[in-house]
């Protein structure tokens, strides 16, 4: 948004690192504790770790980068 | 949202919304508490953003039009995202089955040459005249009838779009989640509202934006992880084959020569004038659903850049709607490990539960014998592992996203069925308060009292939509109706809007009929053909046209021949002084100088790139 206030690009960021930490979270308890949701395919790739550690690291850039008061886009 | 209509939903023979009222005897997916607080997380979000911009929308400029004060990117995504809901993922991922890449032509060649025109050629009429609306814009240029025409055509358009979102929403959760329809249609109403009414168009844009990010932060995993277990692009290639005997479905034009030929019973030239020009032009140009999220831009140059910006995410939309079609042919599994094979919708219906169609139908699908067997001796209902087309993409999810994932993966799809009802009812409130309650009913309001009313049309709209809903639901009749709106209108507004852009001749009262004379054109090919199916042959101009064919080139005759009336109307009539045009055609209007930028940041530098970059991508999928 052009103007004062809270950037779309700060709010997108809090969701992503909710969601990250989210998902993180849960792939660290699945990997750790062995234990996988039967019918899915390609539990070896561990998924929801590096999908949601990455999604924790761009929210993080977002809400650093777009924070209230900072200006930008 | 409802724009271009997938294939499936489209091509009436395939099946209709409706048919997904039939629902399985089981969810596709069960959410765990991960998944639910992702979901939850969703909602709180975007009511919160809806409060926040409460203090920001006061004035009409700021609620209608976002303050036009969006910057490129952010019109960009919100342009580009008002045609990614969730309808269209999931059934142009069913297409992508059906038919293979052909389906991709939705995303390039109906789309991408448009998106340019529109940004290099048709924003700085829309800019300058600073129209609220397309409904406005034709009221500067062809006066009041013209306007209130269009106005309220698009404005129950709008409305009976939004009844389908909020009903598909509810459809999609049942059979995916098992979730009740009423508490689907309550919550999602109630968020969509509260959102909306408070924050205005910069709300909706601003959720546009957000489930754009959701869209491919949920969506994207399934075909990285497809393509891994598929042996790459090489191994997708040879077990399609090997399925299916034939690799049309890795080819964009080269099956395209004759109808018959290709799955879709399309040929080039319905492609290219049909789609690419009379469907695509008219809705990425005129339609104002995604045209008021370009207007809300902070300034021309963000204008023009914003469908640029927005084509780019548009040509790479395909790798999360149309690779998981594909990847469906040859990775979803039935229980007991064989393959499984999608039905067409059509299909599916008559076998859940089992009617007398069903049988024939099965014959014509693929299934084996023994399959078709199973299927017929199932008293309840369908089989578990019996699925249409349509829910290709989330059982593709359930096959590769886990806990907290998979809730990724659903909000996904319910921020874009809101974000499609978000959308439908802020045009319609933009439409409804400037172009009909201002100039039929107050036009002597003051700004506040007009942002009162918009506030208002959103909330009457939700609830008109949900009455439209209901109907649309009882009523499989209308929901053809429904999908052929705005494929019956879009084409006479092109060709009206176009002429009145580009030839000053154009006069008021060609314009006028021009568009009422086309839309009753459109009307009566869609009504020809939908008592008499065999006359798609005319339309189509091939007896082995298919239903998807009779939409591209109905949309082509009926622009022509609203081009022929204005252009017959505008030659026996007078037309208007130039200077009464300046601001509106071309030619008679001085653009405004815009600052020099360097190459990097001018629109013509991104433009070319897209243009590379889709000449490309049709070459190698040739």
């Amino acid at each position: 948004m052009h103007g004062s206030g809270i950037p779309i690009w700060f709010f997108i960021g809090v969701l992503l690192v909710a969601y990250g930490a989210i998902i993180f979270c849960y792939g660290v308890y699945e990997w750790h504790s062995g234990i996988y949701p039967p019918l899915v395919q390609l539990t070896n790739l561990h998924t929801p770790v590096w999908w949601g550690g990455m999604l924790l690291a761009l929210g993080v850039v977002y809400v650093v980068k777009f924070r209230p008061g900072r200006g930008g886009e | 949202m409802f724009g271009l209509v997938p294939a499936c939903l489209a091509a009436g023979s395939i099946g209709s919304l409706p048919s997904f009222l039939a629902f399985s005897a089981a969810p596709l997916a069960r959410l765990g508490s991960w998944d639910i607080a992702v979901i939850a997380l969703y909602f709180g979000m975007v009511i919160w953003i809806g409060f926040y911009l409460r203090g920001r929308t006061n004035t009409g400029e700021e609620f209608f039009m976002a303050g036009r004060q969006m910057t490129a990117w952010i019109a960009g995504l919100s342009f580009v995202s008002a045609n990614l809901g969730s309808l269209e993922l999931m059934g142009w991922a069913g297409s992508a089955y059906q038919y293979g890449i052909l389906a991709t032509h939705w995303y390039w060649v109906g789309a991408i040459p448009a998106m340019l025109f529109l940004g290099l050629v048709m924003m700085p009429f829309y800019y300058v005249s600073k129209t609220h609306s397309v409904p406005g814009y034709l009221f500067l240029r062809y006066g009041e009838h013209a306007r209130v025409l269009a106005a309220i055509s698009f404005a129950l358009e709008m409305i009976l779009m939004s009844g389908v979102n909020m009903f598909a929403m509810a459809v999609v959760m049942k059979v995916v989640l098992g979730w009740s329809y009423t508490f689907s249609i309550v919550v999602s109403a109630f968020a969509v509202t509260l959102y909306v009414a408070l924050g205005g168009l910069r709300s909706a844009i601003f959720n546009e934006v957000l489930q754009f990010v959701l869209i491919w932060g949920g969506a994207l995993l399934v075909p990285v992880l497809g393509m891994i277990q598929a042996g790459g692009v090489s191994g997708l290639k040879t077990q399609i084959i090997a399925n299916m005997h034939s690799d049309s479905y890795f080819h964009l034009w080269r099956d395209t020569g004759q109808f018959a030929a290709n799955p879709m019973g399309v040929h080039w030239t319905g492609i290219v004038f049909g789609l690419g020009f009379a469907i695509s032009f008219g809705y990425w140009t005129t339609d104002f659903l995604v045209v008021q999220r370009v207007l809300a831009a902070h300034n021309l140059r963000a204008a023009r850049m914003a469908p640029i910006i927005g084509s780019f995410f548009k040509m790479a939309v395909p790798f999360i709607v149309i690779l998981p079609g594909l990847l469906g042919l040859v990775l979803l599994q039935n229980p007991d490990g064989s393959r499984m094979q999608l039905v067409p919708q059509d299909t599916w219906k008559a076998c859940a539960p089992i009617s007398p169609d069903c049988a024939p139908l099965l014959k014509q699908t693929s299934l084996s014998p023994a399959v078709q067997r199973d299927v017929l001796e199932q008293k309840e209902g369908p089989r578990s592992d019996l699925h249409s087309y349509n829910e290709v993409l989330p059982l593709m999810m359930v096959r590769y996203l886990g806990p907290g994932l998979l809730g990724l993966g659903i909000t996904a799809l319910i921020a874009g069925f809101m974000s499609g009802m978000a959308g439908n009812v802020s045009a319609f409130s933009t439409v409804w308060t400037y172009d009909i309650y201002k100039p039929l009913i107050n036009k002597k309001g003051f700004d506040s009292h007009y942002v009162l009313v918009g506030r208002a049309s959103i909330v009457l709209g939700v609830l008109v939509s949900i009455g439209a809903g209901y109907l649309v639901q009882k009523s499989h009749g209308i929901m053809d109706y429904v999908q052929a709106l705005f494929s019956i209108f879009i084409a006479p507004l092109l060709a009206t809007i176009l002429l009145g852009m580009f030839w000053k001749r154009a006069t008021r009262i060609a314009g006028f009929l021009g568009l009422l004379l086309g839309i009753a054109f459109s009307a009566g090919l869609f009504e020809w053909v939908h008592l008499y199916p065999a006359k798609l042959a005319y339309v189509a101009l091939s007896p082995d046209a298919k239903p998807m064919a009779e939409n591209v080139f109905r949309a082509l005759w009926a622009c022509l021949f609203t081009a022929l009336v204005i252009f017959v109307v505008s030659m026996f009539t007078k037309p208007r002084p130039a200077a009464e045009l300046e601001g509106l055609v071309y030619g008679v209007t001085p653009l405004p100088k815009e600052d020099p930028v360097p190459f990097y940041k001018n629109e013509w530098t991104w433009a070319g790139l897209v243009v590379v970059i889709f000449c490309a991508l049709n070459i190698l999928f040739w």
